[in-house]
């Protein structure tokens, strides 16, 4: 990873998401700034509610930004316009959490997929070469097309719900995927698959991943560079090793500690043990 | 298909419906086969005539092949119908003044009030109060003499080269003819109306425009109310702030009283059926806009939506491929709703004269109208008037509710058995 080879791909300074107004005013994203360059994986780490959808929904351009910048390939983004954001769209792509709730459960798959194709600007092909396409597309995640064709999304499972998802990016091709806990919903043996495939398609296309997640284990297991969120904040960021192997900022090391481990005994409290015969003042008065 | 068509049709709730509502949607478009001609024909002269079967009886003279029965209860039958039920309350009156007891006297028996009346009346004893009491117990009593006496009837025709009567036939009491021979008879199971039409065939047809009716305005309304909802909801921001603005204004100001302000200033001879379905559907595609936008407000940021827009659609491909259809089952509802609630509005402005001004077509409400003119049909005690129609508005705003309540039951999986 030496610096001087790497390109900016995108980066942002100072992007900002408030909701409400006034007294309701509520501060999702607060100030954040980001240099994220081609080809890395990157992990944004944070618990639930600190930000870390609303930053991937204002990076795909799905929300607007209330301050702040963002650029695209060392250019200020432009995405006024409709046209334009199916330009940027072509570049950057998204995988999300729920697989059940990502399809239209009143479209066929091969609509789905023949959607990336048009969107390639393969809307001309002959029918046989998006056939092809598809097959290659869905083989690639270990689907077979024949089965899938003319079924809808919710005859899947949940895992090769997923997997479609793979097959879609890997016919778009975008040069940055945005992957919000796509392995949140699935069961632990299809996570692995999912994340190995993740893997295969950055090794062919050269993609950047940006990885959304709570797993601060997976973040470490599979990213170059590891973004840890509080509140809207990037509170730490470096290399994955500096960060979780030597971390600085108190809530990465909470983080830390929060991971689950086999071995040990499970508490309720990393300090203290609740006795739950008595009342709950009781034992916080001691 | 054919499952869907099934998980549709299983709630007892929504096949009761239907097939209320599909026997009287049969019924307006069989009815006028079997029995053509304008419904509002002014086929009698009389106001109201009650329900049954007429029978001409200049025809019925004339019938040639006369058939002699000897019915054991006919004479009693015929008195019977000629005792009316007031002659017969004027009876108990006078015998209870008598000092008989009132249980003892069963007005409904013929032969027995009879025989009461012919063993206890006696024309020097005059009781009663008032002169005019007494003359009603002779009249009465002359009535009754009259009634017994039976004799056979002979049918003269008039010829006018002599200028004199000539005797046709004679009928006697045990004469009868079959009414298939009787040249003219017709069948009114509802009698009349005020100005002679036939009510059934008025009732079919006004039911088949207060349909139609409630089909342009269940249309009109949902169709703005579809529009301006989706609009509202998926484009957020000034347009739904413009656009909701104008559904709360409508809101708070009372449909109906709208309605009727439209209904008025619309010029009397424009103001045909569909004009008012029209303004029906204007005035109450408010609430439909409401729980549109709702609903798209919650869909427009599901997953499903996100990805359309990743794939480059525009929006109005989004609003009718990933939106509409997760709404389409609530809008059918809404629908199914907003036409029963458009003929009631109907029925209600037609009750107070803003309907449709027309003679040549009737809606429910007009029906309703012309019955209660001038209290006419209430008066005459003519129940075959207004009854039928408030049944049938009742019913069909019943069924196209268990209609509603049924299909709820399907979309809404946690409401299902």
């Amino acid at each position: 990873m030496s610096s001087e080879k790497r390109e900016l791909c995108l980066s942002g300074s100072g992007v900002t998401k408030v909701f409400g107004f006034g007294d309701k005013k509520t501060v999702a994203v607060d100030h954040v700034d980001f240099d994220f360059y081609t080809g890395e994986l990157i992990s944004i780490v944070g618990e639930s509610g600190s930000g870390k959808t609303t930053l991937v929904k204002m990076l795909l351009g799905l929300t607007g930004v209330t301050e702040g910048d963002i650029s695209f390939m060392g250019q200020k983004r432009d995405i006024r316009t409709h046209r334009k954001k199916k330009e940027y769209w072509k570049g950057i792509q998204a995988i999300f959490q729920d697989p059940f709730s990502s399809f239209n459960i009143f479209h066929k798959i091969d609509s789905v997929l023949l959607d990336c194709i048009n969107m390639r600007g393969g809307r001309r092909l002959p029918k046989e070469t998006k056939i092809e396409m598809m097959t290659e597309a869905c083989s690639f995640v270990n689907l077979k097309f024949e089965e899938l064709t003319n079924k809808y999304p919710f005859e899947l499972s949940g895992g090769q719900m997923q997997r479609l998802m793979i097959a879609r990016i890997f016919l778009l091709k975008p040069k940055i995927l945005l992957a919000d806990e796509p392995t949140s919903m699935i069961d632990a043996c299809s996570r692995a698959t999912i994340l190995d495939m993740l893997m295969d398609l950055r090794r062919e296309t050269g993609m950047m991943i940006i990885f959304i997640t709570h797993d601060i284990g997976l973040a470490y297991y599979v990213s170059d560079s590891v973004y840890i969120m509080e509140r809207g904040r990037f509170v730490e960021y470096g290399s994955a090793d500096e960060v979780i192997l030597n971390p600085k900022a108190e809530y990465t090391k909470r983080l830390l500690t929060d991971v689950p481990k086999i071995h040990d005994p499970w508490e309720f409290s990393r300090n203290k043990r609740y006795d739950f015969r008595k009342p709950p003042e009781a034992a916080d008065g001691k | 298909m054919k499952n869907t068509l099934r998980q549709v049709f299983r709630p007892g709730k929504f096949l009761a419906g239907f097939i209320i509502f599909a026997f009287i949607l049969l019924l307006t478009v069989l009815y006028p086969l079997f029995n053509p001609g304008d419904p509002l024909a002014m086929i009698g002269l009389n106001n109201f005539t009650k329900p049954g079967t007429y029978v001409s009886v200049y025809d019925s003279l004339n019938v040639n092949r006369t058939f002699v029965f000897k019915l054991p209860d006919a004479a009693e039958k015929r008195i019977g119908s000629k005792l009316f039920p007031e002659d017969r309350e004027t009876i108990k009156d006078y015998l209870t003044r008598l000092g008989l007891p009132e249980d003892s006297i069963d007005i409904d028996d013929t032969h027995d009030l009879m025989a009461l009346w012919w063993n206890n009346y006696d024309p020097a004893n005059q009781i009663g109060k008032t002169i005019a009491e007494r003359r009603a117990y002779t009249a009465l009593d002359n009535k009754l003499a009259g009634i017994f006496v039976s004799e056979d009837l002979e049918v003269l025709q008039y010829d006018p080269g002599t200028d004199e009567y000539v005797r046709k036939k004679m009928v006697t009491e045990n004469d009868y003819v079959n009414v298939g021979d009787v040249a003219n008879t017709i069948w009114l199971p509802l009698g009349t109306d005020n100005f002679g039409a036939d009510m059934l065939k008025k009732l079919v047809s006004a039911i088949g425009t207060s349909l139609l009716i409630g089909l342009i305005a269940g249309v009109v309304a949902t169709m703005i109310g579809l529009l301006l909802g989706l609009l509202a909801g998926y484009l957020g921001g000034i347009a739904d702030d413009v656009i909701m603005f104008f559904t709360n204004l409508f809101t708070v100001i009372p449909g109906f009283i709208l309605l009727i302000l439209i209904s008025y200033s619309i010029d009397q001879s424009r103001r045909g059926a569909t004009t008012v379905a029209i303004v029906i559907g204007l005035t109450s595609w408010v609430w439909t806009t409401r729980s549109v936008r709702a609903q798209v407000i919650s869909l427009r940021n599901r997953d499903h939506v996100n990805l359309s827009k990743l794939s480059g659609h525009s929006l109005p491909r989004i609003v009718v491929g990933d939106i509409l259809p997760y709404i389409a089952s609530y809008v059918v509802m809404a629908f199914i709703l907003q036409i029963s609630s458009a003929i009631l509005a109907e029925a209600g402005l037609s009750m107070l004269g803003l309907g449709p001004k027309t003679t040549d077509t009737a809606t429910l409400g007009l029906v309703m109208e012309w019955s209660i003119m001038k209290s006419a049909a209430h008066i005459s005690g003519a129940w075959w008037a207004y009854y039928p129609v408030i049944i049938v508005i009742a019913l069909i705003s019943f069924s196209l509710n268990l209609m509603n309540t049924g299909l709820d039951q399907i979309f809404n999986p946690q409401l299902r058995d």
